[in-house]
């Protein structure tokens, strides 16, 4: 469009009649009814609402990086729609948004988790971590009966329990121990000389109310030893003893009972001299901690050498095995003596066509050592354990892995054998090349030149192709000795989800996602280099 | 930090339907003792089998309280590692469901409150009290019993109950059946939970329990009878009389049990509904080595979450609302397992297959609850597997206590 044209001219809108200026937008021309512009006005003003709504949502849940970014997103927008100069980004801006939303944000919060300790035993943050400490270090003191119990109050909000000990009504708040101040029959205090009964319709109606009966202690005498009257439900009480106390400038939790001191440490948990530790810790950054114990650790590191070099052998013959089949079948079928070549490869087609799901289930039913099709059928019965042995186990996923994908590459290679040019392959028949090397010569580095893109995408896919994996045997028959359940025909990806504790058992997620971060970066620099390497093939173009 | 980021970019897809924040409700001070929980949200997670009954109990909630209770469904596997990670941010739920294994999960990440049951403690079985402790602390509200259990055909070898397993081999070989017995091992993967019966009846407990009935961090499988154990378990195993094989996964040995070519099978009560061709008996199970043979036991309950901001509210709904027998009964009707409240339990257990699991569970153990629980799993069940494949029990056996000791430590 012709920026100058435009700049600066406040058209009004005029009549009717008179034609838009050729080569201006529709979206911003007011010549006309001005269609076009008021389309894209409600459509951003839609965007801008959306955008407004999760703001004030983010305000209230206090979710500081959401408002912000929201802001920003919301201010892009508007931005590039209503200047002139940002033309390119109009087009570019919803792809960006969800790229930044849906691929950069995930893969930097899976590199912010990498080098923490976030996981089991590390889940918040100090402070809740010391709260929870507290609660568990809270007792109630054994054979203490339950007290009916009113919640009372007196002058500015000061908060005291009154409790009926057998018709004796003792009284008390943080400061002041009980003290007794009359007698009444069963049920809770209803009556307390001093102090007011604070009715329980208000207790539960006022959040902050609740908070506070909840924490408040009533000490039972001036020896804290003898425990505190607390209550959960603000209608009974009963005498609790802490036993942790935990003192903010030394970050320290003492157990009263036996006198040991628990000291914060800079790897998230409370540990005492003698090496015990409480149980509920929080999550720091731990560095680089994580990928270090990937290659050091050595219960760790072993199993892991295994998983990665079987990744290795499994997606590299992921990608050889099925390309070979497929173009057989391919140049079988692309051969004009073949009859019923339609109905052929309409048939050959089939296992792409079924759902992974679905195969990888049904072919570990049938991969059965006992009940098994295969051991029944093509070995005669015999006990072949096809899961059990870590050979034949491998062999088997790999079997199931070639016959889901080898359709995609009799796809592909049909296409591209199709695409050659048949004057190329005559003159060599003229020149006397005989089959083979015309196939070695010709069909194969021309079919190269559109295949080995694919088949770079398709090494990252068996990479990461945790599907079969799991469904088949789920990385089994397990590596003995082997953390966390990994197998012998475990790949990466799926000792990641072994490790993250997704499944049950202990979570590291930290150690899962820098595993993760690892993975990335090898398929990420494998890609690169093969694409690289793709680049010469074109010569042959 | 990770409470700003945490909360993740779902909330940018999802903020339209975040619910808004609770206007303080009119303070009506009628006098009267009603609780007005006015402008006041509960929220609870529950799976998809309970939502109907925990419903009930919420629906007499709010008409008493007037307070809002938001039942949020989940699917079960789900909520332990949701609760865990959610709870901290101050987006997790005031109580959810829970099975009692996870409580030395939940106490280390800081993501439970303690409850006080008082006098109701003792309505309910004691083996769910002791389930639901951590540490000499309750922490759930337990509401039923899960365990494992000898069933039988009776069709083939009748109501009579083996005591012991060379008594059921025997049984199931005279029965004519294809094979005299069959139990999962989950495939490859190795099934140590449903296997615990036999190991426990040999003296080799996964952990050891200290006086009070709690697991301890030390290792109790090792040693002789988890030697002896091994032994009988690669005797049964693929290599010796092919028993118990990984061949055989849970859809395997239901399809085996049900179509008659097996008259015995250890299973629990979820699989009662797989055996629908045949008639069944539901008995303790029998000793292998000598010992009583006792089964873990699962409760399950519901949590209360230390981040709550209605404590109180929350402990007046759990205590008062779900601790009663009408809410457990409601429980029961909704899914059927064995109740925790003891009256009902005694009732329900006129029911013969309901009956043969208490009794199942009477002989049982809670499962262990401690954090270091999680880390058991893998190397135990790899370690059964591999031995009944036919690697050398003994020392196969002796490097997974090798390892498992190790990790537990740290």
């Amino acid at each position: 469009m012709s920026v100058k044209e435009a700049e600066g001219q406040v058209s009004p809108p005029s009549d009717d009649r008179t034609p838009r200026r050729s080569g201006e937008s529709h979206a911003r021309g007011w010549r006309g009814v001005g269609w076009g512009f008021i389309v894209k006005l409600i459509l951003v003003a839609l965007v801008n609402a959306f955008g407004v709504m999760v703001v004030i949502s983010a305000f209230r849940v206090e979710s500081w990086f959401i408002l912000g970014a929201m802001i920003v997103l919301v201010a892009a927008v508007d931005v590039v729609y209503f200047t002139r100069r940002a033309l390119p980004l109009k087009y570019l801006l919803p792809g960006l948004i969800f790229l930044l939303a849906f691929q950069v944000f995930i893969f930097g919060y899976t590199a912010y988790i990498a080098f923490t300790n976030y996981g089991t035993g590390h889940a918040g943050t100090q402070e809740q971590a010391v709260e929870a400490a507290l609660i568990q270090g809270e007792r109630r003191v054994e054979n203490s009966p339950t007290y009916p119990l009113a919640v009372v109050e007196r002058g500015l909000g000061e908060l005291g329990f009154a409790i009926n000990d057998d018709g004796t009504v003792l009284v008390g708040s943080e400061l002041e121990p009980l003290s007794e101040v009359g007698e009444m029959g069963a049920g809770a205090p209803t009556d307390v000389p001093g102090w007011t009964i604070v009715e329980r319709s208000r207790l539960l109606s006022d959040q902050a109310l609740q908070q506070t009966v909840i924490d408040l202690r009533v000490p039972v005498s001036d020896d804290p030893n003898d425990g505190s009257i607390r209550s959960r439900d603000g209608s009974s009480g009963a005498v609790y003893e802490s036993t942790l106390v935990w003192d903010e400038q030394a970050q320290t939790i003492t157990d009263t009972t036996d006198g040991t001191v628990y000291h914060a440490t800079d790897r998230g948990s409370f540990v005492a001299d003698d090496g015990s530790s409480l149980p509920a810790g929080w999550f720091v950054g731990v560095g680089f901690d994580n990928f270090v114990k990937i290659f050091t650790d050595p219960r760790l590191a072993e199993p892991l050498l295994l998983v990665a070099a079987w990744t290795f052998v499994f997606a590299i013959l992921s990608v050889l095995v099925p390309f070979a089949l497929g173009l057989l079948f391919a140049l079988v079928f692309n051969d004009p003596r073949v009859r019923g070549r339609r109905v052929l490869r309409t048939l050959f087609i089939l296992p792409y066509a079924f759902p992974v799901f679905l195969s990888a289930l049904v072919f570990r039913g049938m991969f059965n050592a006992e009940f098994g099709v295969i051991n029944d059928l093509f070995f005669f019965g015999a006990n072949i354990n096809w899961l059990g042995d870590p050979w034949l186990a491998r062999f088997a996923v790999l079997f199931v892995n070639v016959w889901l994908s080898f359709p995609y590459w009799f796809l592909v290679c049909t296409g591209a054998l199709q695409a050659i040019p048949t004057d190329a392959l005559e003159a060599a028949e003229i020149d006397g090349a005989g089959r083979f090397r015309r196939f070695w010569s010709i069909i194969l580095p021309l079919l190269l030149v559109s295949t080995a893109p694919l088949a770079i995408a398709s090494f990252a896919v068996g990479f990461n192709n945790f599907t079969v994996i799991y469904l088949f045997n789920n990385g089994g028959p397990p590596i003995p000795g082997a953390p966390y359940g990994l197998g012998y025909t475990d790949i990466l990806i799926s000792a990641i989800y072994d490790i993250s504790g997704v499944s049950g058992g202990a979570a590291d997620f930290g150690l899962a996602s820098a595993l993760a971060i690892v993975v990335f970066i090898v398929v990420g620099v494998i890609a690169a280099i093969s694409f690289r390497q793709t680049r010469r093939l074109e010569e042959f173009q | 930090m990770r409470k700003h980021i945490g909360t993740g970019i779902a909330v940018l897809a999802t903020a339209a339907l975040l619910a808004g924040c609770s206007s303080a409700g009119e303070d009506t001070d009628s006098g009267e003792q009603a609780i007005d929980g006015e402008g006041q949200t509960l929220t609870i997670w529950v799976d998809e089998n309970r939502e109907p009954a925990v419903e009930a109990a919420a629906a007499t909630f709010e008409e008493e309280t007037g307070a809002t209770v938001e039942l949020v469904q989940k699917n079960f596997d789900d909520i332990r590692n949701d609760f865990i990670a959610q709870v901290p941010t101050g987006d997790g739920p005031d109580i959810t469901v829970g099975a009692h294994d996870w409580l030395g999960a939940l106490v280390a990440a800081g993501v439970v409150n303690t409850i006080d049951l008082g006098d109701k403690a003792s309505e309910f079985e004691q083996v769910a009290i002791d389930a639901m402790t951590y540490e000499g602390q309750l922490y759930a509200l337990p509401y039923s019993l899960e365990t494992l259990a000898l069933i039988q055909n009776v069709d083939l070898v009748g109501e009579e109950a083996p005591t012991t397993w060379d008594e059921m081999i025997e049984v199931g070989l005279a029965s004519g059946a294809e094979r005299p017995f069959v139990i999962s091992t989950n495939g490859q993967t190795g099934d140590g939970y449903l296997m615990y019966g036999f190991q426990t009846s040999f003296g080799a407990p996964v952990f050891v329990q200290d006086s009070s009935g709690s697991y301890t961090t030390e290792v109790g499988m090792g040693g002789a009878a988890g030697e002896a154990f091994a032994t009988w378990l690669g005797a049964n195993g693929e290599a010796g009389t092919g028993y118990i094989s990984t061949t055989v996964d849970y859809a395997i040995n239901n399809e085996l049990f049900n179509s008659g070519a097996a008259p015995f099978t250890v299973q629990g009560p979820w699989a009662i509904g797989e055996y629908t061709d045949v008639n069944v008996a539901v008995n303790p199970i029998p000793s292998a080595g000598g010992e009583e043979a006792a089964p873990f036991v699962g409760v399950q309950g519901f949590y209360l979450s230390s981040q709550s901001e209605n404590t109180l509210l929350a402990n007046e709904f759990l205590v008062n609302y779900l601790g009663t027998e009408d809410a457990q009964r409601a429980l029961y009707e909704a899914d059927p397992r064995i109740p925790a409240w003891s009256t009902l339990a005694e009732e329900v257990a006129e029911d013969p297959i309901i009956a043969g699991f208490l009794a199942s569970s009477q002989a049982g153990v809670p499962m262990p609850s401690i954090p270091e629980m999680g880390s058991v799993w893998d190397y135990w069940n790899a370690a059964e597997s591999q031995i009944i494949t036919g690697q050398d029990p003994v020392s196969t056996w002796n490097t997974m206590i090798t390892e498992l000791s190790a990790a537990v430590a740290g």
